[in-house]
C-alpha cells in the first residue's frame, strides 16, 4: 500500500490510536469519560465531514442518525438482549437504511432547502419517537442492570464501550481518507464544486450523493448506541438535540471542512474550549455566548478552518495534512 | 451517423426555445452551429446531452435512443461538451479537473491512468505547465482550454464545443483552431457553436443555422453564407451580415 | 362535537395570525438575500422580554409597548446584519447559516445569564370574549388584529415607499438593482432589520398569551420554517396564509389524535412540501 507512506493517511490514525491506548494504559475513570466525549466528537464530526466536506451538502439535522441509531441499538441490547457490538452495528445499519430511503428524495434539494429539510427530518423523528411506544415514548428507555453483568459489571462494561468507540473513531477516519482518495471521492468533490458540470462529465450525482449520505449516517448510529449504553438511558430530548447537530458543524468548520485531519483538530479544539469555558469562573455563565462569538469570528475571518489555513499558508505541510 | 436529432422541440413554460429541429451528423466531421443570440443554440446542446429533457422529439447517439436520459448516462456513452460560460471546479487543481473527465467519461478510468490521461489532454491543449494550480486561478482563455481538456480526457466519440473562441484574441483564436483540427484528426466528431464567423466557416465541413429555435438552413459553408434566409436572420446585426457576405 | 371543533379551530386560527407575523420576518429575509436567519428564535424571545420589561418596570401597556419593541427589533436586526451577515452575504449557504447561528448562541448565552431560564409572564388580562358559543381570551383577538395591522403596514411599506420599492427591486435582482443605482448593502441591512422587527413584534404579542423564557423563541423559529415552506419561501403574504394553515392544523389535530402527534404531522408535512412543492403550496411550480 502506497497510502501507508503518506503522513496524511497515517497521522490521524496514529494520533487517535496512541491517545486511546494511553487512556487504556492509565485506566482512570475520569480520563476515560473525557476521552469518550472527545472520541465521540471526532467520530461524529468526521462522519458529517464525509457528506459536508466532500459533497458540500449541509446537513443541519445530522444528529437524527445519532438519535435513531442510538434508539435502535439501545432497544436491541436492552429489550432484545443483543450483545453491544451487534446492537451498535444494528443501530448504524438502521441509520444507514433511513438515510438511503430519505436520501434519494431529500438530496434533490440544494443549498439552504436541503439544510431546512434535514432540520425538518430531525424534528419529525424526535416527535415520532416521543410517540413510539416500543421505544418508551416520551420517557424513553433504561438499561436493565442485569445487562451489565454480561460484561463483568458496570465498570468493565464502560471500558468495553470505550474500546468500541475508539475502534469506531478509527474506522471513521480511515473511511474518510479512503473516500477522499478514491475515484468515487473525486466525483464527490466535483459535485461539491459544480454539480451540473459534474453530471455533464459523467458523475452519477444522485447515486453518489445517496451513497455518501448512507456512509455518513452509519457511524453516528453506531456512536449513538455506544453513547446511550454508557449513559444507561435514552430519551427523545437527549437523542435529537438540534444543538448537537450544530456543534458537529462547528467542529468541522473549526478544523477545516473537506480535510481528513480537520474534524479531528476541530473536535479536539472545540471540546477543549467548551471544557475550559464551562469550568472558568469568568466565562461559566457566558460559555454559550463566548462560544458563539468564537464561531462567528471563525466564519467571518478563517472560513477554511485551522487545517485549511495551515495548508494554504505553509506549503510544506500540504502533504502532511490531508 | 454518430448523432441523429429528430424533430426536437423544447418549451420552457410559454417560451418556445426549439421547434422541430432535425439533422444528422456523420462520424468524423466538424459541424458548425450558428445563429443570432437567443436562437436556441445552447439549449439545443443542453437537450442533446441530457441537461434538459426535450418536450418532443428524439436524439440518437451512435444508433442508440438517448432521449431524456440524464446527462451522466450520455456522458458515459462518449459524448463530452464544453460550456459557453466556463465552469471550472474552482477548488480542485487543473489536473484534478481533467481527471474528473477521465474517471467518469467513456473509458471510466481509475485514478492513476486518469492522471496520465489528464496530463496528455493538458499537453494537447497547452496547459500542462499549470497542472498543479487551483483551476480558479486560471484566466478565461486558459479556463476555455481547461474545458477542452476535460472533454478530451473523457476519450469521447463526439464533443460539443460551445463558443470556445469567444473572448479570445486573434492569436489565441488561431491556436485554438489548430487544437480543434487536431481533435478532429484524432477521429473525434465535433459539433460546435461559434460566433466568430471567419473561423467557423473555415473549419466546418457543414453548417447549421438556427433562428428562433428553428433550423433555417443547412449545408456547406459557402451555401449557407449565400442563403437569403440566413442573411435575413442576421440583418438585425448588419456587421455580422457584412461579414457573412464577405466570406 | 361540531362546537368543540369550531372552537378549537378559532383558537388555532387566531394564534395563526401571530405565527404568520413571525414567519413573515424569516421569509422576508430569505426572499431578499437568500439567508436563513437562525437567530430568528432568540429575536422573538427578545421581543417577549422587551414587552415584559416595559410592562413590569415602566408600567407601559403591553400593546403600546409594541412600538418601542418594533423599533428595538429593527435596530437589533441592523446590528446583526452589519456585524455577522454582511461579510458572508455572497459566501456559500453554510457560512450565513452558521454566522446567524453564532448570533443565536450569543443572544441565548447572554440572555440566560441576564434573565435566567425561569418562566416569566405578562400579568395583564383583557378578560375574555364571547361570540355565540365561542369563548376565547380577548388577548388572542387583539393579537390577531395586531398581526393583520403589521402585515398591512409591511405591504404598504413595500409597495408605496421608496425604500420599500428598493427592497423589492433588490429581492428581484440584486445585480440589476445595483446597476440602477440602488445602494444594495443599505437595502439588505434594512430588510434584515425589518425581518428582525417582525420577529420581535410577534414575540411581544406571543408574550401576552403564554409564559416564556429566553429559550421560548426556538419552537416559534421551527414553526416559522414550516410556515415559510408551506406559504412559499420568500413570499410575505404566503407566510400569513401559511401561519393560518399551521394555526388551524394545531387547533384541529388534537380533536382527532393525541396532542403529542401535532409536531409529527407538522414536520412530516414540512418535509413533504419541501420535496414535492419547494415553491410552497400556493407558489408557481
Amino acid at each position: 500500500m502506497k497510502a501507508c507512506q503518506t503522513p496524511g493517511f497515517w497521522l490521524p490514525l496514529v494520533i487517535v490510536s496512541v491517545w486511546g491506548g494511553v487512556v487504556l494504559l492509565i485506566h482512570q475513570d475520569t480520563m476515560r469519560e473525557t476521552a469518550f466525549i472527545l472520541l465521540m466528537a471526532v467520530g461524529l464530526a468526521s462522519s458529517l465531514n464525509i457528506l459536508l466536506g466532500y459533497t458540500g451538502y449541509v446537513s443541519f439535522g445530522h444528529i437524527v442518525f445519532f438519535g435513531l441509531g442510538g434508539y435502535t441499538g439501545f432497544y436491541l441490547l436492552s429489550a432484545q438482549d443483543w450483545p453491544l457490538f451487534a446492537a451498535a452495528i444494528g443501530g448504524g445499519l438502521l441509520s444507514a437504511l433511513i438515510a438511503g430511503l430519505v436520501g434519494l428524495a431529500v438530496l434533490r434539494l440544494r443549498g439552504a432547502y436541503f439544510a431546512l429539510a434535514t432540520i425538518g427530518i430531525n424534528e419529525a423523528a424526535r416527535a415520532f419517537v416521543s410517540n413510539f411506544e416500543p421505544y418508551g415514548g416520551a420517557t424513553g428507555m433504561f438499561v436493565n442492570f442485569s445487562v451489565y453483568q454480561k460484561y463483568g459489571g458496570p465498570g468493565p462494561a464502560l471500558w468495553t464501550t470505550f474500546i468500541f468507540l475508539w475502534i469506531t473513531a478509527l474506522a471513521v477516519l480511515l473511511v474518510s481518507y479512503l473516500v477522499k482518495h478514491s475515484r468515487f471521492g473525486l466525483g464527490l468533490l466535483a459535485i461539491r464544486e459544480d454539480e451540473d458540470a459534474a453530471m455533464v462529465m459523467g458523475v452519477k450525482a444522485p447515486q453518489a450523493k445517496t451513497i455518501t449520505y448512507v456512509i455518513s449516517a452509519f457511524f453516528p448510529g453506531v456512536i449513538g448506541t455506544l453513547y446511550f449504553f454508557k449513559n444507561g438511558n435514552i430519551e427523545p430530548g437527549d437523542a435529537f438535540q438540534l444543538h448537537m447537530s450544530i456543534e458537529m458543524l462547528v467542529m468541522v468548520m473549526l478544523g477545516g471542512m473537506g480535510t481528513v485531519m480537520g474534524p479531528l483538530v476541530g473536535a479536539a479544539g472545540y471540546q477543549w474550549l467548551r471544557g475550559y469555558l464551562l469550568t472558568s469562573p469568568i466565562f461559566k455563565d457566558l460559555h454559550l455566548a463566548v462560544a458563539g462569538a468564537m464561531l462567528l469570528l471563525i466564519i467571518l475571518f478563517v472560513p477554511t478552518g485551522v487545517v485549511g489555513w495551515v495548508r494554504n499558508h505553509v506549503r510544506r505541510l500540504q502533504k502532511v495534512l490531508e | 451517423m454518430i448523432l441523429q436529432v429528430q424533430d426536437l422541440t423544447k418549451r420552457f413554460g410559454g417560451l418556445q426555445a426549439l421547434t422541430g429541429v432535425t439533422f444528422d451528423l456523420p462520424e468524423g466531421q466538424i459541424l458548425g452551429l450558428i445563429g443570432p443570440n437567443g436562437a436556441g443554440k445552447t439549449t439545443l446542446f443542453n437537450v442533446i446531452n441530457g441537461v434538459y429533457p426535450p418536450t418532443q422529439g428524439q436524439v440518437f447517439f451512435r444508433g442508440e435512443d438517448v432521449t431524456g436520459k440524464p446527462s451522466y448516462e450520455i456522458a458515459r456513452r462518449g459524448l463530452a461538451r464544453t460550456h459557453q460560460v466556463v465552469r471550472p471546479l474552482t477548488d480542485l487543481s487543473v489536473r484534478e479537473n481533467v481527471m474528473v473527465g477521465a474517471c467518469f467519461g467513456r473509458e471510466h478510468q481509475h485514478l492513476r491512468p486518469a492522471a496520465r490521461l489528464a496530463d496528455e489532454a493538458l499537453t494537447q491543449v497547452g496547459l500542462i505547465d499549470r497542472a498543479d494550480q487551483p483551476s480558479g486561478s486560471l484566466n478565461v482563455a486558459q479556463k476555455k482550454r481547461l474545458e477542452m481538456a476535460r472533454a478530451l480526457a473523457a476519450k469521447p466519440h463526439l464533443i460539443l464545443l460551445d463558443e470556445v473562441l469567444a473572448g479570445l484574441n486573434p492569436s489565441e483564436i488561431a491556436s485554438m483552431m489548430a487544437t480543434v483540427r487536431a481533435i478532429r484528426d484524432q477521429g473525434i466528431t465535433i459539433l460546435m457553436i461559434e460566433h466568430v464567423m471567419q473561423a467557423i466557416m473555415a473549419i466546418s465541413d457543414r453548417i447549421l443555422v438556427l433562428d428562433y429555435g428553428m433550423l433555417i438552413a443547412a449545408g456547406l459553408p459557402e451555401e449557407v453564407a449565400n442563403n437569403p434566409q440566413v442573411i435575413e436572420a442576421y440583418l438585425g446585426d448588419p456587421k455580422m451580415t457584412a461579414q457573412l457576405l464577405a466570406e | 362535537m361540531l362546537d368543540q371543533l369550531i372552537s378549537s379551530l378559532t383558537d388555532g386560527l387566531l394564534l395563526g395570525f401571530v405565527y404568520g407575523v413571525a414567519a413573515m420576518g424569516l421569509t422576508l429575509i430569505w426572499g431578499v438575500m437568500s439567508v436563513i436567519n437562525l437567530a430568528h428564535g432568540p429575536i422573538i424571545a427578545l421581543g417577549m422580554f422587551g414587552a415584559y420589561l416595559l410592562f413590569t418596570h415602566l408600567g407601559v401597556n403591553p400593546y403600546l409597548a409594541m412600538a418601542p419593541v418594533a423599533g428595538a427589533g429593527l435596530i437589533v436586526g441592523l446590528v446583526i446584519y452589519v456585524i455577522a451577515v454582511h461579510r458572508v452575504i455572497n459566501a456559500p449557504h453554510l457560512s450565513s447559516l452558521l454566522a446567524t447561528f453564532a448570533v443565536n448562541m450569543i443572544i441565548i448565552g447572554v440572555g440566560t445569564a441576564v434573565f435566567s431560564t425561569s418562566p416569566q409572564n405578562i400579568d395583564y388580562s383583557l378578560g375574555s370574549v364571547e361570540v355565540g358559543f365561542l369563548t376565547f381570551p380577548a388577548s388572542r383577538l387583539v393579537g390577531a388584529v395586531g398581526a393583520i395591522l403589521v402585515t398591512a403596514c409591511l405591504y404598504l411599506f413595500l409597495y408605496f415607499t421608496r425604500p420599500g420599492k428598493a427592497i423589492r427591486a433588490v429581492a428581484n435582482n440584486r445585480m440589476a438593482s445595483e446597476l440602477m443605482g440602488i445602494p444594495s448593502s443599505r437595502v439588505l441591512a434594512l430588510s434584515f432589520g425589518l425581518g428582525a422587527m417582525m420577529a420581535a413584534v410577534a414575540g411581544g404579542l406571543i408574550a401576552t398569551f403564554f409564559p416564556f423564557t429566553i429559550l421560548s423563541g426556538g419552537p416559534y423559529e421551527l414553526k416559522s420554517f414550516v410556515i415559510c415552506v408551506l406559504g412559499g419561501l420568500g413570499h410575505p403574504l404566503g407566510a400569513l396564509v401559511g401561519g393560518l394553515l399551521l394555526g388551524g392544523l394545531e387547533g384541529l389535530i388534537p380533536t382527532f389524535m393525541p396532542v403529542s402527534w401535532v409536531p409529527v404531522v407538522e414536520f412530516g408535512l414540512f418535509v413533504l412540501v419541501l420535496l414535492v412543492r419547494p415553491s410552497g403550496l400556493f407558489g408557481a411550480k
